[in-house]
């Protein structure tokens, strides 16, 4: 045994635990710009493939100077946020419900499963008919894109908390509203949560399709006469508006669910 | 205010979990139910609680539950069942919340169990930076805020290491000696059950039937643990339980 050779073991552990590292995501984004403003200079893309990206900065610093950036951002926010908030709260309420009665839920299921894979522009038409072409449309619109998905989170999350936990709250004797508004509510919070990312996610994508039809301002709207005119510059600065918002959107539930999940191991 | 179990059966569906059970619950005593894993003793204690209701028979409250009494039947969970997202403090105070208390009162009820059981420095600490023996002390002095008339431990101490159980069950036993409780004690270790019962029933296994209650005489602050007559009396209810244990486990396996 002593003549032996001693090896280490050899390691095979570690991995599988991604973390965020500060700047990388920042580092991917500057070097696709800075590529793209390369290419575009030395020819080997073309403008009509992609707009040099000091091109849409440009139009960009104009679009604010200008003012017109906030006379367009400024319907599209309102839409955006009567529009999302009234499909978030019709859409958590309906999830609760599922979540909680037999009947709404046997009833109401194969609804929202139906519901849920329309593409909703298709149905733009039929909310001008029912709500008329001014703001009711689009309201609707992405009321109804924000609707299905926040349903679909909520009872999920609803049917996800743990029983023993309601159990804990009958056998302490507390009512129906209690239990539902301390134990059922807080715990369908996390899911909730991380569904409404996907439920104002679309919400931005359905209200450039709600500008489609008879907007005179808005993000959509600005993009689409751009799109029309084939103006690229003015396209794009469109678009880095709306992924603003997207990003914008996303670091608001971050911080929400900081506030609000603290608790979570 | 004592429990009484009256001719009790219970079946899900067409399996019987439970049959002709009788049980004498006296006040100021605590109970403890062991049987196989499966003979429905957790069941019991649920139809005990009127978390579910039996097939056949009842449960009584003979006499009114004591003066002050805010939940007369009060159940510690094995798993704690802490909501995560209160303190400490927030989670004794649920099960007060329901009723309405004089202003204060609540605060001086929260006081007074974290003291008993020494939790004053933890009060606003959430349940994910508590140990399991911690969260079952919280979980404990939830349960004796609402004064109960009878606890209901669902085999509190299971969840937990050898080391923290015997701490907890000397906290218990020290709850116990100052102020006598009445409770039904479910486990499935028979060292708990000598420990802590002034009696213990055994179950047999599926459908559970009461085999035997012992009485145990010897005071609970005298009982330590490696008792020789605790171990008489352990063995005693092992030779009883081992062949239905032994029968039990090969019942799951075929299903």
């Amino acid at each position: 045994m002593a003549d032996q050779q001693a090896r280490p073991v050899p390691f095979r552990g570690g991995g599988f635990r991604p973390v965020s590292i500060r700047g990388v995501g920042l580092a991917v984004f500057v070097t696709l710009l800075l590529l793209a403003e390369w290419g575009t200079r030395t020819g080997w893309i073309s403008a009509l493939t992609l707009p040099r990206p000091s091109d849409v900065v440009a139009t960009f610093g104009e679009l604010w100077t200008s003012g017109m950036l906030f006379k367009h951002l400024a319907p599209s926010l309102t839409r955006l946020a009567v529009g999302a908030s009234l499909g978030v709260a019709v859409g958590v309420s309906t999830g609760i419900l599922i979540g909680l009665f037999s009947y709404i839920r046997s009833g109401l299921v194969p609804l929202v499963a139906a519901l849920f894979p329309i593409p909703k522009i298709a149905l733009l038409p039929l909310f001008v008919i029912w709500f008329g072409i001014d703001e009711g449309s689009k309201y609707a619109l992405i009321a109804f894109g924000t609707f299905t998905p926040t349903v679909v989170a909520t009872y999920g999350a609803v049917d996800n908390v743990d029983r023993t936990l309601i159990r804990m709250g009958q056998s302490f004797g507390m009512g129906w509203f209690s239990i539902v508004r301390k134990i059922v509510l807080p715990g369908a919070m996390p899911g909730i949560l991380s569904g409404l990312r996907i439920s104002l996610a679309i919400a931005i994508i359905l209200l450039v399709a709600a500008e489609m039809l008879g907007a005179e301002y808005g993000i959509g709207a600005y993009i689409l006469e751009a799109g029309s005119l084939y103006d690229l510059e003015r396209l794009f600065a469109g678009v880095v508006v709306l992924s603003l918002l997207g990003v914008v959107v996303s670091t608001v539930i971050g911080q929400i669910e900081k506030r609000l999940l603290g608790w979570r191991v | 205010m004592d429990l009484r179990v009256e001719g009790l059966r219970h079946a899900y569906d067409a399996l019987p979990v439970l049959e002709g059970i009788d049980l004498d619950i006296p006040s100021g005593r605590i109970l403890c139910l062991v049987g196989p894993s499966g003979c429905g003793k957790s069941t019991l204690l649920r139809i005990i609680g009127g978390l579910e209701r039996p097939t056949e028979g009842k449960v009584l409250q003979v006499g009114a539950p004591p003066e002050g009494c805010l939940n007369p039947l009060t159940y510690v969970f094995q798993d704690f069942a802490l909501l995560p997202w209160r303190t400490v403090a927030g989670n004794i105070r649920l099960g007060l919340e329901e009723h309405r208390l004089p202003p204060g009162r609540a605060d001086e009820i929260v006081a007074d169990v974290l003291a008993r059981t020494n939790l004053s420095d933890f009060a606003d600490a959430l349940p994910k930076q508590l140990s399991g023996g911690m969260k079952q002390r919280v979980a404990i002095a939830r349960a004796l805020a609402v004064n109960p008339a009878v606890m209901l431990l669902d085999e509190p101490l299971s969840a937990l290491d050898a080391q923290t159980r015997e701490l907890l069950m000397e906290d218990l036993i020290s709850l116990w000696t100052r102020q006598p409780f009445t409770a039904v004690y479910v486990t499935h270790n028979l060292a708990e059950a000598v420990r802590l019962g002034h009696s213990i029933a055994v179950l047999s296994r599926r459908p559970g039937r009461i085999r035997e209650i012992v009485t145990l005489d010897k005071p609970l602050a005298e009982r330590i643990h490696m008792d020789a007559d605790l171990e008489a009396v352990q063995e005693h209810l092992w030779t009883m339980m081992r062949e239905e244990a032994r029968a039990a486990d090969a019942e799951l396996l075929n299903g």
